[in-house]
């Protein structure tokens, strides 16, 4: 057994895993706080800014990788200062790989969550401030709860999303066996060096675990609440 | 004499190209306030401001001698520390909370909603008060008219706030529920004595509340002969 799970498709699952998992945390932290403000406030520029938080999900992977060389490499903006201040590298890291998919995906995380809260009645939310509770509080207990099966619908895509991504974590990443070296990395590695057995188990590895997750994304469709 | 109630305030609202202009001044000694008028003139408007859902572009309200906004001194209480109980026109019962913590809500600060079995005494009262025992562990959608009505009654005075603004109390209700809900409603503040601001169309309404009418017209308020 303990061969098994070492083997170099288990390993590439495991990290695969690891890296879909904290860039959904990312994506769904970040996603949530910008499609709240996006679904209830009003200011200039929303629907221009919707459309830039958008574009992840759009540009090629290669072009976002590039941005992302330019903002977290080694001579990046934020690269050079975390790497003057805190002797932190961030590329060729499996973090830098987290950061890529997060960036790919959090876009469907901010549709996901715009469309549901903006389903939310404003109503309730003031009937909840005018009885004493706080905006965080108002929140928690009525727009999330009335909300939250648009935002996991969205959230598992992106989860499903980041599993998938290549192009950008490639450029930022690389493909390091056993480090960087994800599922949808290691499906273009065994292609290339001719192992179709490696590359055929890895491809029906992934393909399970989006349909998995595709499905669950469907059950939890908005229009399905029945509490509204 | 002591005026319940001073309310001075202007506010330009802009939907499109339409403008409307609420220019609305009053004050009243009378703890049953009825502010009548057509749909559109600016009557919930108005209410929100008390409310403080709504933010004027100047004047300033009073209720019971408290200041709760002042445009030229910048003073805006929060809706949070007004402490005045709003009924929405359909009651906006949250509908992911049962009865009970329905009635609970506002007794709760805090980020986290009250448990579906809460039990305080408030919550007690009420229940007992408005015959919603036996539907205490429902949901809004599976409530009546007149319970919902109640539910969103008995929440807005569980926390014992200093007045009471209703919207149009009785409009999503059937005309002969209508009647016995007056009453009730009439029979509660008096035996409150709470400070009442009713906004409506329906001259029922006025017959049966209004000690004190204003008329709301295109945004502006007169006194209404009786």
């Amino acid at each position: 057994m303990d061969s098994f799970f070492n083997e170099p498709a288990w390993i590439a699952l495991r990290l695969s895993l690891k890296v879909a998992c904290w860039a959904t945390l990312l994506a769904l932290v970040a996603g949530t706080a910008f499609g709240y403000l996006l679904a209830r406030k009003r200011f200039i520029g929303r629907e221009l800014l919707d459309a830039m938080l958008t574009l992840p999900m759009v540009m090629p992977p290669t072009v976002l990788g590039y941005y992302l060389l330019v903002i977290i490499g080694r001579e990046g903006v934020v690269g050079a200062w975390l790497q003057h201040h805190f002797g932190i590298n961030l590329i060729f890291t499996w973090q830098a790989a987290v950061i890529a998919a997060a960036v790919v995906a959090f876009p469907l995380v901010l549709k996901g969550a715009r469309a549901a809260f903006e389903t939310v009645d404003t109503q309730l939310e003031q009937a909840a401030m005018v009885l004493g509770v706080s905006p965080f509080g108002v929140f928690l207990r009525v727009t999330l709860p009335l909300a939250w099966r648009g935002v996991l619908g969205g959230t598992l895509l992106a989860f499903a999303r980041s599993m998938g991504e290549f192009g950008a974590t490639l450029m930022v990443a690389g493909s390091i066996p056993g480090k960087t070296q994800t599922l949808s990395i290691a499906v273009y590695e065994a292609v290339q060096a001719g192992q179709d057995d490696t590359a055929n188990l890895l491809v029906i590895i992934t393909s399970v675990v989006c349909v998995t997750v595709l499905v669950a994304a469907n059950k939890l469709t908005p229009n399905r609440n029945p509490q509204r | 004499m002591t005026m319940v109630i001073n309310v001075d305030i202007r506010k330009t609202l802009r939907s499109g190209d339409r403008v409307f202009e609420l220019d609305a001044r009053f004050e009243s000694a009378s703890t049953r306030v009825v502010i009548y008028g057509p749909s559109g003139a600016g009557k919930s408007q108005l209410l929100k401001a008390v409310a403080g859902l709504m933010t004027p572009d100047q004047g300033r309200i009073a209720l019971a001698g408290r200041c709760l906004f002042d445009a030229a001194a910048s003073i805006d209480v929060t809706p949070q520390h007004r402490r005045v109980a709003y009924l929405f026109q359909d009651y906006a019962l949250f509908p992911h909370l049962n009865v009970r913590q329905n009635i609970a809500f506002g007794l709760q600060r805090g980020w986290r909603n009250p448990l579906a079995r809460v039990d305080v005494a408030a919550v007690r009262y009420w229940l007992a008060a408005f015959e919603l025992d036996h539907v205490a562990l429902q949901l809004p959608h599976q409530l009546s008219g007149g319970q919902r009505q109640r539910v969103a009654l008995a929440r807005a005075l569980a926390p014992q706030p200093g007045a009471l603004l209703l919207d149009e109390p009785f409009a999503a209700l059937d005309p002969g529920l209508r009647e016995r809900m007056r009453a009730e409603l009439d029979a509660l503040q008096r035996r409150l004595a709470i400070p009442m601001i009713l906004i409506t169309h329906d001259p029922e309404d006025v017959r049966a509340f209004g000690d004190h009418v204003l008329r709301m017209n295109q945004g502006r308020l007169e006194e209404h002969a009786p």
